[in-house]
């Protein structure tokens, strides 16, 4: 098996009155990428900030790193990298000035340059922080993540705010340290953010984990009915297969769960008639179908 | 690294983005010599008497006004910056780092006592040029370093403790100034302070520790001002332990306060 890098059991986090973490396992093995995806107010950054030795939890077993994080203190600092929501830095130094100054707090940093080449800041290497654009800024964040070589990174949100270009650059940046062996533990409220990055997700509501798997089987959704949407040529009588639903826009929907026979049964209708259809569509669910009936469809506290 | 060498490499990193902010860098040297020059134009080439004695009014703010450079560097910059590093979140991602906490707290107050140091230096050398001011020398000298460093460590202290009841950075600057600028004109720093002043006056200045501070620095800055008595040859200012022990008591409950409710987070 391999080694499990974190591994959790139990999490309960309350703020007074409201349980903000209701009994969480999960675990995560090096060099996966593993995205903790929910809604807002669903206890994502609460979670992380347990792991990553910011808060204390009520109840509950947590290791990261072999480590209980509420008392992993230095040792434990030394080998993750922290990339929070949002932090400030130093308006006044530069890039390679800023790596370096975090770069000094861990036993054996990774080679400054070679950090800003991986989060692609090599021209602004000189540049003071407070003339970076705010999508340079957050590559600075994950460079003073970097700075110590952590065996381990969290990303809290990372690209929560960012135009869609900025967010590729952020996803590619990601991508980049799985290549060099990093673990990586990220939350996010994006579908797709955890689709493309994540080698597993846990689905996280209202403080608990209410689906866990890989991207493409997650809450069943590989099992679940596949899709078929077609429009007939206008004046054509319904088509003549099971389970359909008529659309306002004059299209059919069905679901099934053999899509092979499903859609070679309305091909040959359509030709024994002569029709052809003015579109055909065979979907698989999404994994936002899958999110929105395993979250409730409810976008929880803000 | 050690201990010492993670405090050397935070306080050059520290001084090296302070003199990049050009015009928060400018004030803060310039402020304490503006003062002086107001002070001392508005007064003239007067004396104030102080008690029994006639001091020049140059020589008394220039006094004061090193007193005031090291209570902005100390306590208001301290408080202001730390607040604006906790609600920019730079605290708390240094707290997910190795460094330890007295580390950076240690360069950070250390960098404000050699701003300190730097402005009472710029101070007194002001007042020699401009206005003739003395500068002490042998026993004196060492009063008045020896008050610099407890005051700067103290002021620094009380400026962390203060972070605890700020709510955020904008409210920062009007609750430092606030919590200072009455305990400014009590304590003789602006206008000065005799025996003929109100008694709660003196009361609230003997309580805090800023007029303790002023004193035992003007004790030490004029501690080479004598007169004949026919009891001998006494100090005019002369020097008072329990001046330096009340400021370092206040030191010592702001770093209690500090270490016990000290927020490494924004609060919201």
């Amino acid at each position: 098996m391999a080694e499990r890098v974190i591994d959790v059991q139990g999490l309960h986090k309350s703020y007074g009155d409201v349980e903000a973490v209701r009994g969480i396992d999960l675990h995560v093995e090096r060099g996966e990428v593993f995205a903790l995806l929910g809604p807002n107010g669903a206890g994502k950054t609460t979670t992380v900030e347990i792991l990553e030795g910011y808060r204390e939890r009520n109840a509950g077993d947590v290791s990261v790193l072999g480590r209980d994080p509420a008392r992993g203190g230095v040792e434990l600092k030394r080998r993750i990298g922290i990339v929070l929501q949002s932090t400030g830095v130093d308006p006044y130094l530069t890039v390679r000035e800023t790596i370096d100054l975090y770069a000094g707090y861990y036993p054996s940093p990774r080679n400054v340059d070679e950090v800003i080449d991986l989060v692609g800041l090599a021209e602004k290497r000189n540049t003071r922080v407070n003339k970076l654009s705010g999508g340079q800024q957050r590559r600075l964040d994950v460079a003073i993540a970097l700075a110590g070589d952590p065996e381990l990174l969290f990303f809290d949100e990372p690209t929560t705010g960012f135009d869609p270009n900025a967010r590729r650059n952020a996803w590619e940046i990601v991508k980049n340290l799985t290549g060099i062996g990093k673990t990586i533990f990220l939350t996010t409220h994006f579908m797709d953010e955890a689709q493309y990055l994540a080698s597993r997700v846990a689905v996280i509501a209202k403080g608990k984990i209410v689906a866990e798997g890989t991207p493409g089987t997650l809450g069943g959704r590989d099992r679940m009915q596949t899709r078929i949407r077609i429009r007939p040529p206008d004046g054509s009588p319904a088509p003549s297969v099971d389970g359909q639903t008529r659309l306002p826009d004059g299209s059919y929907e069905m679901r099934t769960e053999d899509p092979t026979k499903a859609v070679h049964d309305l091909t040959s209708w359509a030709l024994e008639h002569g029709y052809a259809f003015d579109f055909l569509e065979v979907t698989q669910p999404s994994l936002e179908d899958v999110y929105i009936e395993l979250t409730g469809g409810e976008e929880g506290r803000a | 690294m050690s201990g010492a060498a993670l405090v050397l490499r935070q306080f050059r990193f520290t001084n090296k983005a302070f003199w990049r902010n050009p015009a928060s860098a400018f004030f803060t040297f310039a402020f304490p010599l503006m003062f002086l020059v107001i002070f001392t134009s508005l007064l003239g080439s007067g004396q104030i008497k102080l008690n029994t004695f006639e001091l020049d009014a140059a020589t008394y703010y220039v006094g004061v006004m090193a007193t005031f450079g090291v209570i902005s560097a100390c306590f208001t910059n301290i408080a202001i910056q730390t607040t604006f590093a906790r609600d920019e979140g730079l605290l708390k991602r240094l707290r997910g780092t190795p460094l330890p906490a007295p580390a950076y707290m240690s360069a950070r107050v250390l960098h404000a006592m050699a701003v300190g140091a730097i402005l009472v230096v710029i101070t007194f050398l002001f007042g020699l040029v401009a206005y003739s001011s003395p500068l002490p020398t042998g026993t004196p000298l060492l009063e008045f370093i020896l008050t610099f460093l407890v005051g700067s460590l103290a002021f620094a202290a009380l400026g962390l403790a203060l972070t605890v009841v700020i709510p955020n950075a904008d409210a920062a600057p009007p609750i430092v100034n606030a919590a200072i600028l009455p305990l400014l004109f009590l304590s003789g720093i602006f206008i000065p302070l005799g025996d003929d002043a109100p008694a709660w006056i003196r009361t609230v200045a003997g309580i805090f520790p800023v007029k303790h501070f002023a004193d035992a620095m003007r004790a030490g800055f004029l501690g080479n001002l004598t007169v004949n008595t026919p009891l001998g040859t006494i100090r005019v200012f002369p020097f008072d332990w329990m001046d330096v022990l009340i400021v370092a008591l206040w030191g010592i409950v702001g770093l209690v306060l500090a270490a016990r409710f000290f927020s490494w987070e924004p609060r919201r």
